[in-house]
């Protein structure tokens, strides 16, 4: 399922030629309407990092199932005999990949841009994973039941950001720790942030199955 | 002969709505079965049933030895059928031969069993690295064919097999569902290409309104002339 997914990006090229443009933009938007005060910028270049991660999480979340609603993919799911929950997982793999790449591209431009130094990489990757982690099995629980829906574009956003803020404030909170701050004091917030990842991988893992046949 | 699909009194629904008024049905092991009826008769929906896709709110419903009363069942019913309806499922993203590896490796078939099955369908060569959004109607009907063949179902439900596809393409079709049904598969169609249909089915059942009328042994003499 992941490597399918996967390769569907690789050849719509929807990730690179359309988010990840998105994405930079969004910093680029950030760094002009703060401009006149770098200092600013700096210090909220970690909020404004995971801001742009979360618009680039739902953009690829949204992506993730408009490829299985298209000519029934949905159904053929449902035939297929695959177990959900290896589903689930590889939708969510395929999606954290991507996360992943973005969130690359971006701390670059955040370091580039914005003047932010890392003072604590191994807390910098370790969140990085964390929160990307509990973004792509929460996007995929809350994609999937959004997915069986008419209004599925309008209404993941509104169902996902709330579920997603303590993800926002966690790894903001442990990026502003490893970006120029005390490393020491933004392993906490990583940990949260990998408890709110294990804790949406093992309710997806379960609940993906009837979530996939009743939405 | 044993009963493949037995259903009795069944009633399925479509979001909150009843289908299927009390839905009567049995088709043996090695059928070939014809839906007829007109538009919004009940025939996908018939098929969708069959499938383990649509729940049962009423009646009896078993196939192929699942009771469809329980969900559970139902879903393992699924990895036993093949559904070629309306829409495809094939991601128009990967390439014939992706697609065809993909929903075929999803019910474990080999290797050797996606290349007969590219095979079967006329569908090797240059068009099996061709991407799915570059194909004709017909030549991705062929390759969701190729799909259902990989996964060797027992039972091959078909809901207008026929349409998109060329007078080869038609035959190709009929001459799959006979060597299916020669290796012990069961067969349901539904389709408005009557003339053929019948002349592969063994029996036509006529659904009017949700419910089934059985014409039995309606086409019987013609399906044994290949």
């Amino acid at each position: 399922m992941a490597g399918k997914d996967l390769r569907i990006e690789w050849r719509s090229r929807v990730t690179t030629h359309q988010i990840l443009p998105f994405a930079v933009l969004v910093i680029l938007l950030f760094g002009m309407a703060l401009d006149p005060d770098r200092g600013i910028l700096a210090r909220a270049s970690s909020g404004l990092f995971w801001i742009a991660v979360l618009f680039c999480s739902l953009l690829a979340i949204q992506r993730a199932f408009t490829i299985e609603a298209a000519d029934g993919g949905r159904d053929a799911l449902r035939l297929s005999g695959l177990d959900p929950a290896g589903v689930f997982l590889g939708k969510a793999a395929a999606i954290a990949v991507q996360l992943i790449a973005l969130e690359i591209v971006l701390a670059l431009g955040v370091v580039i841009m914005y003047g932010a130094q890392i003072t604590g990489f191994l807390l910098l990757l370790a969140t990085c994973l964390a929160a990307t982690a509990g973004l792509a099995a929460a996007g995929t629980l809350y994609g999937v039941l959004a997915a069986g829906l008419s209004v599925r574009e309008t209404l993941l956003p509104i169902l996902l950001l709330p579920v997603l803020a303590p993800v926002l404030i966690a790894a903001t909170r442990a990026f502003e720790a490893a970006l120029g701050g005390v490393a020491v004091e933004g392993w906490p917030w990583c940990g949260l942030l990998a408890i709110f990842a294990l804790l949406y991988l093992i309710f997806g893992t379960l609940a993906f199955g009837t979530l996939l046949e009743e939405s | 002969m044993e009963s493949v699909i037995h259903l009795r009194g069944a009633v399925t629904v479509l979001g909150r709505f009843p289908a299927l008024a009390g839905i009567d049905l049995e088709v043996a092991a090695g059928e070939i079965v014809l839906l007829r009826g007109m538009n919004g008769a009940g025939k996908t929906t018939l098929l969708r049933l069959c499938a383990g896709l649509l729940p049962i709110v009423r009646g009896e419903a078993s196939v192929l030895g699942h009771d469809l009363t329980d969900r559970h069942q139902g879903r393992d019913l699924r990895r036993r059928v093949g559904l070629l309806g309306h829409a495809t499922g094939l991601y128009d993203e990967l390439t014939v031969t992706d697609n065809v590896r993909f929903w075929g490796g999803a019910a474990g078939a080999a290797a050797v069993d996606i290349d007969a099955a590219l095979v079967a369908c006329g569908l090797d060569g240059a068009l099996a690295d061709r991407l799915v959004a570059r194909l004709s109607a017909g030549q991705r009907r062929r390759t969701a064919l190729a799909c259902l063949i990989s996964r060797r179902p027992e039972l091959w439900l078909l809901d207008e097999p026929h349409a998109g596809l060329d007078r080869d393409g038609r035959d190709l079709l009929d001459g799959l569902v006979r060597i299916a049904v020669a290796s012990g598969a069961t067969v349901v169609l539904s389709s408005h290409e009557l003339e053929r249909a019948e002349a592969l089915a063994d029996r036509v059942v006529t659904i009017t309104a949700g419910t089934t009328d059985v014409s039995v042994g309606a086409a019987e003499e013609s399906f044994l002339v290949p």
